[in-house]
C-alpha cells in the first residue's frame, strides 16, 4: 500500500473554508488526505496547534485564510503570516521540513485554488514520507519513555 | 536529633549553579542545618552512593535533585533517591524543564560525540576513539555510564512531587520551599513553586503598545531602562514565562530568557513566544515582514532555551524530510573525506 499522508488543515471561516465548500459544491476532485478544522480566523491559530499536529504524527499542516487586505477582522491573516514565517524557520531546527507546513491565502471564490493546494501538498508529502510521532521517536531513541508514555497505563506526562 | 528532617541534594546534568543557589540563602543555610540532616550532597558533604543504598526506603524526607538526565548513571541515582525519599523536588530549570542541557536534543548521541571527540579544535583523536559503555583492559572490564540520545526532565524519569524552576531558583523560593517542608504546610503534589502568571505581570517597566520595526540583539542597542524591552525590539521571553523570580533579569536591564518555563495553562512555551514575537512586528507589507523575521537568527535557541525537553516536539526528528536530506549530505561529506 502506498503512503497516504495525513494533512491537518486549519481553514478560516470566511475565506478558505468557504473555498473548500465551493470546491465540494463544484464537484472538484482533490485528494481526501486533508482533515479540516474550521476556525473563525487564521489569527486564532496558535503556533502550538501546528506543533501539536506534527507532534501527534500529522505529515503536513495547512493554514489557509483570506488574502492580504481581505481579513474579516482587519489583520488576523497578517498575524498568521508573521507566525508562519517564523514557524518555517523553527521547524527545520526540529528536523521537520519547512514545506510540511504551508500558509496559503485562498478567497471564498477560489475553490479551484484550494483543491490545487491540497493536491500539491499531498504530492510533496509523498516524496517526504511519513512523519513519526514524537512519542514513538522518543521511545525508539533510548527506550526510556516507551514504558512511561507508550502503554495504556502511561501516566507520566509526555 | 531523631526529630530532624532528612534532606538529600543531588546533581545530574547541570552546571553547579543550583548548588551555589542553595548556599546563596546565606545565613538561612544555618537554619536549614539546624532543621535538617543532610544525608547526601556531593558538592559539600562526603557521603557516597552506598550510604544511601543502605538506608531504609522512604527514609529521606525530601530529595532536591537538579540537572537534566543525560546518562544512565544519573537515571540510576534519581531512581535510588526516589526509592529512599518521601518527596522529590525537581530543583532548577534543568530538572523541571530540561534546561540548557536539553538544547542538545537538537542532536543525537552520534552527532554530539562526533562534535566533542572529533571536530572540536582542541581535540587530538587520530584513532577516532569514542567513549564505550564497556571496555576491556588487562585488569578486566571497565564501565562508563550510557550516554542517552535525549536529555530528559526529571519527571520523565521518576515521579516528582514539587518543582522549583529557575536558573537557578531564587533564594526566596528555596527558603519558601524549605519553610513549607519544615512547617509541614506543603502544597498539593505537582505544585510549581513560582507564580501562576507571566514575568510581564511582575515586571515594573512601562508597557505601551507593542509595535516594533525589527529586532535587535542585546549588544546592538542601549535600551531605555524604564521601558518594556520587547517594545524596544529586544527579544524578551517574559510574556511566555512563568513569574516568581521578581523580574530579576529585567531589573538588571536584561531581557527575560525564560528559565521558569511556561506559565499555567500553556502547552508550549516556545510556541507562545513565537506567537508574541511574530505579532509585535509593525508591518503589513509581506516583503518587509520577511526581512524582519529573518532578523531572528536562531528561533529554536531563543524559544526553547531552557525547555526543549518540555516542548511539544521535544527532539529533532529523523525522517521528516529535512533531516533525511541532511543525513544524505553528511554521508556525502564522509565520502568526500
Amino acid at each position: 500500500m502506498s503512503f497516504e499522508p495525513k494533512i491537518v488543515g486549519f481553514l478560516c471561516n470566511w475565506c478558505a473554508y468557504t473555498a473548500a465548500d465551493l470546491a465540494g459544491i463544484s464537484r472538484l476532485k482533490y485528494p481526501d488526505n486533508i482533515r479540516i478544522i474550521r476556525v473563525m480566523c487564521t489569527g486564532r491559530i496558535e503556533p502550538s496547534f501546528v506543533l501539536k499536529a506534527f507532534a501527534s504524527g500529522a505529515d503536513g499542516v495547512l493554514v489557509a485564510g483570506c488574502h492580504p487586505g481581505g481579513c474579516h477582522y482587519q489583520e488576523g491573516n497578517y498575524k498568521a503570516y508573521k507566525r508562519a514565517l517564523l514557524m518555517k524557520k523553527l521547524l527545520p531546527q526540529f528536523g521537520v521540513a519547512a514545506e510540511r507546513f504551508r500558509l496559503e491565502f485562498i478567497s471564498s471564490s477560489e475553490g479551484e485554488k484550494f483543491a490545487a493546494v491540497v493536491g500539491e501538498m499531498v504530492a510533496k508529502l509523498k516524496t517526504y514520507g511519513p512523519m513519526q510521532s514524537v512519542n514513538l521517536r522518543l521511545a525508539e531513541l533510548d527506550g526510556i519513555l516507551a514504558e512511561a508514555e507508550g502503554g495504556a497505563a502511561g501516566g507520566r506526562q509526555a | 536529633m531523631a526529630d530532624k528532617l532528612k534532606f538529600a541534594f543531588y546533581w545530574n546534568a547541570s552546571c553547579g549553579g543550583c548548588e551555589i543557589a542553595v548556599l546563596d540563602i546565606n545565613e538561612k543555610i544555618l537554619e536549614v542545618a539546624a532543621l535538617a540532616d543532610i544525608l547526601l550532597w556531593p558538592v559539600a558533604v562526603d557521603f557516597k552512593k552506598h550510604h544511601i543504598e543502605e538506608l531504609p526506603d522512604k527514609h529521606i524526607d525530601v530529595s532536591f535533585i537538579n540537572g537534566g538526565t543525560r546518562t544512565s548513571e544519573q537515571k540510576e541515582m534519581a531512581e535510588l533517591l526516589r526509592c529512599k525519599s518521601k518527596a522529590v523536588v525537581a530543583f532548577g530549570a534543568c530538572a523541571s524543564l530540561g534546561g540548557i542541557p536539553s538544547l542538545a536534543n537538537f542532536h543525537n548521541r552520534e552527532e554530539i560525540f562526533h562534535r566533542a571527540y572529533i571536530e572540536t579544535p582542541s581535540t587530538d583523536n587520530p584513532k577516532g576513539i569514542f567513549p564505550q559503555v564497556k571496555t576491556g583492559v588487562p585488569e578486566g572490564e571497565v564501565e562508563l555510564p550510557l550516554f542517552f540520545n535525549h536529555v530528559y526532565r526529571l519527571d520523565q524519569v521518576i515521579d516528582v512531587d514539587y518543582y522549583l524552576p529557575g536558573c537557578p531558583p531564587t533564594p526566596e523560593m528555596i527558603a519558601a520551599a524549605v519553610t513549607a517542608i519544615a512547617t509541614n504546610s506543603l502544597p498539593p503534589a505537582g505544585t510549581v513553586f513560582g507564580g501562576p502568571s507571566t514575568v510581564c505581570d511582575s515586571c515594573k517597566r512601562v508597557k505601551q503598545e507593542k509595535k516594533v520595526k525589527g529586532f535587535h540583539r542585546i549588544h546592538e542597542i542601549i535600551p531605555d531602562p524604564e521601558r518594556c524591552l520587547l517594545e524596544q525590539g529586544i527579544i524578551c521571553a517574559g510574556s511566555a514565562t512563568r513569574d516568581g523570580c521578581g523580574a530579576l533579569c529585567l531589573n538588571a536591564n536584561m531581557p527575560c530568557r525564560g528559565c521558569f518555563g511556561a506559565p499555567d495553562g500553556v502547552a508550549d512555551q516556545g510556541a507562545k513566544l513565537l506567537s508574541a514575537l511574530a505579532t509585535v512586528l509593525d508591518s503589513n507589507d509581506l516583503a518587509e515582514i520577511d526581512t524582519m523575521i529573518n532578523q531572528i537568527v536562531d528561533p529554536a535557541g531563543y524559544l526553547y532555551r531552557f525547555g526543549t525537553s518540555s516542548s511539544l516536539l521535544k527532539h529533532k526528528l529523523a525522517g521528516a524530510g529535512e533531516s533525511a536530506d541532511q543525513g544524505v549530505q553528511a554521508k556525502q561529506r564522509e565520502v568526500a573525506k
